[in-house]
């Protein structure tokens, strides 16, 4: 939108303090873009075991990496988090939990399943 | 597309500052920051910082306000009326969250206190935002009893204590604007989303037993913008003076869009 009025445009996410709420909404976007993203790493791991073993262990090398430990797990909360911020999303919209008091509760709760499932997937795989 | 940026004309700048003496060192100073605007000085808005004696002061920040136009700086701009949360006029941006001015206490605020207008609006002045946009959206809702049937003469539409208890959380609503001008959604796409309060008061109206028009106005919010551009962020609940639940009410109407289809 382009702002065509003489007047001032009065401050918005410059000034505003986003509630937890709002940063988890946030959250579950960027998660969202992060998904995306991440499935053409996914497509990019399953093209080169269909190349053989040298295409392989390059992608094995590179996930083993710091930087791609970091991508690799920073890909796997985001499906985790996605997932079941989504679900919360569905209970929302048969109207479940919408009292402000469940809402933070139950982002709190989303949050900490993300990072525990990411943590326990670590455990496992490594 | 959501623009982040502020316009350029809209880039707030550094104001006057003005000072209390505290020559003893017993004053309860308060530093109050706050956004200005001149239509007829300025050309871009500016932030003001006023020291406040608190103890010389009244408890909620709308005192604050009466202070500083008494007593300091009577060019402020500046709406209230009833000061007691009823009338909505002092809705406004303080420390990050949109309130009413007249019932947010100073003592539940640490640090210094920022006021703005309500976030993302045209400012006509100060703290004063134009919000004619606002109410024409509450005006498209068409935010009156419609009927088919005739009223009888020798009674009044008449309703059940179950049917009238559906309506509390709803009717409460005060449009000060707190909720629509706290939403992201509301931000970006102001021009065709309703926003919270336009959908909490249609909410209102969907679901009082005495009205005959759910049918038609369940189509007029069928849209993809309307009612559909609200993702459940729940910034317009969290920031209700009243205590409301904008986002319940518009989950609400979209459960009856789809019930009807069935």
């Amino acid at each position: 939108m382009s702002w065509d009025d003489q007047r001032p445009m009065s401050p918005h996410l410059q000034i505003y303090k986003l509630p937890i709420t709002a940063k988890l909404s946030v959250l579950h976007r960027g998660t969202g873009v992060v998904i995306f993203i991440g499935l053409i790493l996914m497509v990019w791991g399953l093209a080169s075991i269909a190349s053989g073993k040298e295409g392989w262990e390059t992608v094995h090398n590179v996930l083993s990496s710091g930087v791609g430990q970091v991508i690799l797990f920073g890909f796997i909360f985001s499906l985790y988090y996605h997932l079941v911020n989504g679900i919360r999303h569905l209970l929302w919209d048969i109207g479940w939990g919408l009292s402000l008091k469940v809402v933070h509760q139950s982002g709190f709760l989303v949050l900490g399943v993300a990072i525990g499932f990411t943590v326990l997937t670590g455990i496992i795989v490594l | 597309m959501a623009e982040f940026k502020l316009p350029a004309n809209s880039i707030v700048g550094k104001g006057q500052y003005f000072s209390e003496p505290n020559p003893e060192g017993t004053n309860k100073i308060k530093k109050v920051i706050i956004y200005r605007y001149d239509p007829e000085k300025n050309k871009r808005p500016r932030t003001d910082t006023y020291e406040i004696d608190l103890n010389q002061c009244g408890s909620m920040v709308l005192d604050v306000l009466l202070k500083i136009k008494n007593e300091v700086d009577s060019t402020l701009a500046f709406r209230r009326s009833c000061r007691e949360g009823i009338c909505g006029s002092c809705a406004m941006n303080i420390n990050g969250g949109n309130t009413l001015a007249c019932t947010q206490s100073i003592a539940d605020i640490e640090g210094d206190l920022h006021l703005y207008p309500l976030p993302h609006q045209p400012v006509i002045k100060d703290l004063v935002a134009d919000l004619t946009h606002f109410y024409a959206q509450y005006a498209s809702i068409e935010p009156w009893m419609k009927t088919d049937s005739p009223t009888a003469s020798d009674t009044e539409r008449l309703q059940s204590k179950q049917d009238r208890e559906k309506l509390d959380g709803l009717y409460e609503c005060i449009l000060c604007a707190c909720c629509s001008t706290s939403c992201p959604s509301y931000w970006w796409n102001s021009e065709r989303y309703l926003g919270p309060a336009a959908l909490l008061n249609a909410a209102r109206w969907i679901n009082d037993s005495r009205d005959e028009a759910v049918g038609e106005r369940l189509d007029g919010l069928e849209d993809p913008f309307k009612l559909y551009r609200c993702h459940t962020i729940m910034n317009c609940t969290e920031a209700c003076p009243k205590g409301l639940n904008p986002a319940k009410a518009i989950i609400n109407i979209k459960q009856l869009m789809i019930k009807r289809k069935y």
